[in-house]
């Protein structure tokens, strides 16, 4: 048995078919992946993703050491709920992990990181506050998380949560508010519209069902992956690792090289050239590429990071690690299971707000 | 598990089903579909295709993860379930009508030979 979050009773009494992800009892679906998918594109969905880890940052010096440990520019962050997308990278500039930093106070930041990452990142993150000083690192396993998302996600959550509404209605994307000890973000990972809720773990099950009450569908891991990767998402773990640049991996956006900052990785980012590129695939054939698929094209081989079934666009999508030169627009092969197929490279997104991006 | 009584079953979780005109059509059991998750392509023999006994013949691919599918019995495939091609979410509705092809079998023995509903639950409850 895995480790379980405070809603994993409520995954089994919907009957989800539960999976280990990442040493986590999670549910993948409660009856259809696909149905889930649609929910969410065209409704409202909710996730529970408490097996994420919070870890709040305090103390007088949270913005040098942020300053040090995040690829991205934390400058970005001025006004209080701010959040921000980052890689924390290794002095090679491998990807440690990416995240989303939520700024309060300059003595209060909150990070968000993966599951499969979490013990990891606490060590490397407590043992950067330590050589900074006047930090402390607090994990955050008393809080649950729930991603509400779809177009009238926003509209159902201030249905169940009565009071919301007022702390959140002019947040804009990538804004955080408190509503009393619960953090609302309009954050998330599916390109829909929604709200990330922090709920101290003592909420989680009474939040839940007030959201299913007022039409908020679960939905599992399955669907999460799907939406995520229409959504031109990455994936930790698929899409980028420890050996894997940020700048090969679609994320030279989320990284500042131009302040003159130095943080952890940025050496070995201005010295080493990127030999690769990460683009979007769209299967030009009937069938399904799937992650380590190989690709050929006249400039050399690539691999398929994460791939899949599109349900919004009904055909194969995926994100896939390309030699420099392969262009948008261009076609290549994919061997699927010993068989070549032809695909279409594309720029992610693929799908965003309900609508299909790719011609 | 719905695992009817009038059909017989492989261990690689193939259905099977002799019909009054002595073909044998060919699909994936509930519990398979149900282990795959939603399916969202097929690949199904050419029609004419002579298949032996333990070949794989096509391939099923859900959300998760593509599955090979055997040959049960040695045979000719003489049909192939078009609607099941265009929309295979029809094999997690029901798992038993939506069949994948029929084969003319080259000797009636090798489907009386394969499993019964009992044996195969046993099968698909040991997995």
């Amino acid at each position: 048995m895995g480790k379980q979050t405070p809603l994993y009773a409520a995954h089994v009494g919907l009957n989800a078919k539960i999976v280990d992800f990442a040493g986590w009892d999670m549910p993948l679906h409660y009856g259809s992946q696909i149905e889930e998918h649609h929910q969410v594109r065209r409704d409202a969905g909710m996730f529970d993703v408490s097996h994420m880890l919070a870890v709040d940052l305090e103390g007088g010096a949270v913005h040098t050491l942020l300053s040090r440990l995040i690829a991205n520019n934390v400058d970005k962050l001025q006004t209080p709920g701010r959040a921000l997308y980052s890689c924390m990278l290794n002095p090679q500039g491998g990807v440690i992990d990416d995240l989303i930093v939520y700024f309060f106070r300059p003595d209060f930041y909150r990070l968000v990181v993966n599951a499969g990452t979490a013990d990891k990142d606490l060590a490397w993150i407590t043992a950067q506050a330590e050589q900074t000083g006047n930090v402390t690192v607090k994990p955050r396993r008393d809080l649950a998380m729930i991603a509400v998302q779809g177009p009238t996600a926003r509209s159902k959550v201030w249905q169940s949560l009565p009071g919301s509404e007022t702390a959140s209605s002019m947040l804009k994307p990538f804004n955080a508010a408190w509503f009393g000890d619960t953090l609302i973000a309009r954050t998330g990972y599916t390109g829909e519209d929604g709200f990330e809720l922090m709920v101290p773990v003592g909420k989680a099950t009474i939040t839940w069902v007030a959201l299913q009450a007022a039409g908020v569908k679960p939905a599992g891991l399955g669907s999460r992956d799907t939406l995520r990767l229409e959504a031109g998402m990455n994936l930790y773990g698929q899409d980028m690792d420890d050996a894997v640049s940020p700048l090969e991996a679609g994320l030279a956006w989320t990284v500042d090289l131009v302040a003159p900052r130095d943080f952890i990785g940025k050496a070995a980012l201005l010295a080493k050239p990127s030999q690769r590129q990460m683009l979007g695939l769209v299967l030009a054939e009937r069938g399904v590429m799937r992650s380590h698929q190989k690709i050929v094209t006249p400039l050399g081989e690539g691999e398929i990071t994460s791939g899949g079934f599109s349900p919004t666009m009904n055909q194969s999508i995926g994100f896939a690690r390309l030699p420099n030169g392969v262009s948008v627009g261009d076609t290549i092969d994919v061997d699927i299971r010993g068989k070549s197929h032809k695909a279409k490279v594309v720029k992610p997104p693929f799908v965003r707000n309900g609508k299909i991006l790719i011609a | 598990m719905n695992v009817p009584a009038n059909l017989k079953y492989t261990q690689s979780h193939e259905w099977t089903r002799l019909d009054a005109d002595g073909l044998v059509t060919v699909g994936i059991t509930d519990h398979a579909q149900e282990a795959l998750g939603d399916m969202v392509f097929l690949e199904l023999p050419q029609i004419g295709r002579k298949l032996q006994a333990g070949e794989e013949c096509a391939v099923v691919e859900s959300v998760k993860a593509a599955s090979d599918v055997y040959a049960p019995i040695s045979g000719e495939v003489v049909a192939t379930n078009q609607e099941a091609v265009d929309t295979p979410e029809i094999i997690n509705k029901d798992a038993y009508a939506a069949w994948l092809f029929k084969v003319k079998p080259d000797n009636a023995a090798e489907f009386s030979a394969l499993m019964g509903a009992d044996a195969y639950t046993a099968v698909a409850d040991s997995d």
